[in-house]
């Protein structure tokens, strides 16, 4: 999910700035644990070493956050359950946003005992933070940043572990065309990089299916105009490529307007506060997401371990999370205690986790994706089906 | 461009621009009157409306519960929710005046400084909305009023209290009741106040005072309850306003009044700023032309069309529309 939260709390980036400054001041004098057993016994678990998360963990999108930082919890805590020597857990909270994010960055690339990121966790902190990561050489493992080209961008640091925005598009569209069985469909998006990007993969997706297409404003709350364009052009499914503030307003006024058809919107829109927002008018609406739902066998026994630990059903990209987590986990066990032998070994990494067969390839992106479909039922967002 | 889109649809673009225009122009009142009197753009004019819609909100929120209202009762609730309205808005306005500008004006101080004020308690006003939660949590109330305060920083939307899918139809063009709402409850609103500022006795001393407040002053009218009224009726719009949007968009946010304020305020500039009639036919043209230029050039282009038009009417008629006027109204 790519999010780009413009923080209007200026206040609040002068101080993190200067709690940044305070804990580079701190840094310094942890460095020297580095590599001293880098050469020593490999089956044994390494000591001394941390993960860490990177991703909003405050701020408006802290909500996003939060299952991200539980997953990844979850895979260290029975980790070290087990393990000698115990793996620290880090949080550095970017507030999902690309501003503050590089000097966080520059903060977890200065700290030599952490070995691995979890994240970052929104794909606009992610291009920021992408650059000082890679000449750092610390690997990253995102759970939910979908961006496409992120992988693009040189970085042999960055890894996905779920399917970009380049997958998602000809899911949905497939969803559309098949499950639907949508004859007519108008495609709206927010102009943002997220959305617009995805927009256009489901345009060329569809072809001829398309009747009309428009964009909206992020920030403009009255859409009539686009609401008359799709009413007139009696489409039957209209997809919204776009975040769920929007998309709640969109929905709202389509319905208001006597729209019938069905609203298909992707990750971007999977959040509570979706349905919230547009009360009954979000009833029907299908949102496809990489993220594995909590209900799926394959996960059963994580959302019960999950469930435990937090009092509650594990959130979007929680399993991705703890996935994410377990191939740095993996590397430690086998006695990895330093950046350059983690990411060899990640990029060596094929084990099935819990999600997915979790394989990369040179670019970072994992091999094996899948697409899932939920659905608002009764003001829940509940699983529908796999987009095969 | 999309032409035959435009002219399939003229009748429901016009009306659903027309509502939104209502809106404008109902918040451009309050920043034309207080040019008028003060030639003072009154910045903060955006979070009078913006506390009027959560005014409107929490009201909505208290009465309906969770339950579903029927009848009568769905007045009842639309009525107390406009009074909510009216009376937050209304107070904000007037606590702008004693706070922001009245020391400011009693020192002389110079125009810019006033509207910096201005600008200040703008600020000062949309942001602690947006931390009413951390507000609630200073008196300890945060878990009680979470249905109040909860999720300070994004979109929250009102309870269903009107069928926004009534329609009916004008020619083969489905139009939604609430719009028509909308629409005649602004055009009667500006009416009145209209009339009350060419009647009344008070808008007699607000006539004066926008045309020569020396003057007026010597003449025994007390520029002070002036600009308060000023201030007032600019506010109780403004809570008309936030009432109107409340019930066709149905959502709000702390920062819901910037763009709506910078759009208001174009519209009191189109239509002539310091001139009543001006707001309104500022408000309406603009309302319409967006939506006329998000149909013709795409959803993206509207803010384009609307300040390309501003610009234009600008430069051929510099006063704006109507032109200034709100002292030269001597009926």
């Amino acid at each position: 999910m790519i999010r780009n939260i413009r923080s209007w709390r200026v206040a609040a980036a002068a101080v993190a700035a200067g709690l940044t400054l305070a804990a580079c001041g701190s840094t310094a004098d942890e460095s020297d644990n580095e590599s001293d057993s880098a050469s020593g016994d490999s089956g044994s678990a390494a000591c001394d070493v941390s993960l860490a998360f990177f991703g909003p963990q405050t701020g408006p999108a802290a909500g996003l956050g939060q299952p991200i930082i539980q997953g990844a919890q979850l895979a260290i805590d029975q980790h070290n359950a087990e393990a000698e020597c115990e793996v620290g857990y880090e949080q550095f909270d970017s507030q999902g946003s690309p501003d503050q994010a590089p000097a966080l960055a520059t903060e977890a690339a200065g700290n030599e005992a952490i070995i691995g990121i979890v994240g970052p966790a929104f794909s606009g902190e992610g291009a920021a933070a992408g650059p000082i990561f890679a000449e750092a050489g610390l690997p990253t493992v995102t759970p939910s940043g979908t961006n496409p080209t992120l992988s693009e961008e040189g970085w042999d640091t960055f890894h996905r572990a779920l399917g970009n925005d380049a997958t998602q598009g000809p899911a949905a569209a497939k969803y559309i065309q098949d499950t639907v069985g949508a004859q007519s469909v108008f495609v709206i998006d927010d102009a943002s990089e997220y959305g617009a990007g995805l927009a256009t993969i489901v345009k060329d997706e569809l072809g001829d299916t398309v009747v009309g297409e428009d964009t909206i404003q992020v920030g403009d709350t009255d859409f009539s105009a686009t609401v008359t364009a799709v009413t007139s052009s009696k489409a039957d499914a209209v997809f919204f490529g776009g975040y769920y503030a929007e998309a709640a307003l969109i929905v709202a006024q389509l319905r208001d307007s006597g729209f019938e058809g069905d609203f298909v919107v992707a990750d971007g829109v999977k959040d509570p506060a979706y349905v919230d927002g547009a009360k009954e008018a979000a009833e029907g609406t299908i949102i496809t997401c990489p993220c594995i739902p909590a209900e799926d066998p394959a996960v059963s026994e994580f959302a019960s371990a999950y469930e435990e630990e937090f009092g509650e059903a594990p959130g979007t990209y929680a399993a991705e999370a703890y996935d994410s987590a377990n191939i740095f986990l993996d590397g430690i066990a086998e006695g990895i205690d330093n950046r350059e032998d983690m990411l060899t070994f990640i990029n060596e990494y094929d084990q099935e986790g819990i999600t997915k067969q979790l394989t990369f390839d040179e670019t970072g992106e994992p091999s094996d994706v899948a697409v899932y479909a939920y659905k608002v039922e009764g003001g829940e967002i509940v699983s529908d089906q796999e987009i095969e | 461009m999309n032409f035959s889109f435009l002219f399939n649809n003229f009748a429901e673009l016009t009306v659903t621009g027309l509502a939104f225009g209502a809106v404008y122009a109902l918040i451009a009142l309050g920043y034309t009157m207080v040019y008028g009197v003060l030639q003072l753009i009154n910045f903060a004019h955006s979070e009078v409306f913006m506390y009027g819609t959560f005014a409107t909100l929490w009201m909505t929120i208290t009465l309906v519960g969770s339950g579903n209202p029927g009848g009568l009762q769905t007045f009842g609730i639309m009525a107390a929710a406009l009074l909510a309205a009216m009376v937050v808005s209304g107070a904000i306005a007037l606590m702008l005046e004693k706070f922001a500008y009245r020391p400011l004006i009693k020192r002389n101080a110079p125009r810019l400084i006033a509207l910096i004020s201005a600008i200040g308690a703008s600020f000062v006003l949309a942001e602690l909305m947006g931390v009413r939660d951390d507000v609630a949590g200073w008196f300890g109330l945060r878990e009680t009023l979470d249905d109040y305060v909860g999720g300070a920083r994004v979109n929250q939307s009102m309870p269903n209290i009107v069928q926004n899918r009534t329609l009916f139809a004008i020619g083969e063009y489905n139009i939604r009741m609430v719009d028509v709402i909308v629409i005649l409850s602004a055009i009667l609103m500006m009416v009145g106040l209209d009339q009350f500022v060419r009647r009344s006795k008070t808008g007699r001393g607000i006539r004066a005072t926008a045309q020569d407040p020396e003057t007026a002053a010597l003449m025994g009218v007390n520029s002070t309850r002036v600009i308060q009224m000023t201030f007032l009726l600019g506010g109780l719009m403004a809570g008309v306003a936030a009432f109107l949007y409340m019930l066709k968009i149905e959502t709000t946010k702390f920062d819901v009044g910037f763009l709506l304020g910078i759009k208001a305020f174009t519209a009191a500039v189109l239509g002539g700023i310091g001139n009543l009639r001006g707001a309104l036919v500022g408000g309406l043209v603009l309302g319409v032309v967006e939506n006329w230029g998000s149909a013709l050039f795409g959803g993206e282009w509207r803010h384009v069309v609307a300040f390309v038009l501003l610009v234009v009417i600008l430069l051929f008629r510099p006063t704006g529309i109507l032109g200034e006027s709100l002292g030269k109204a001597r009926t």
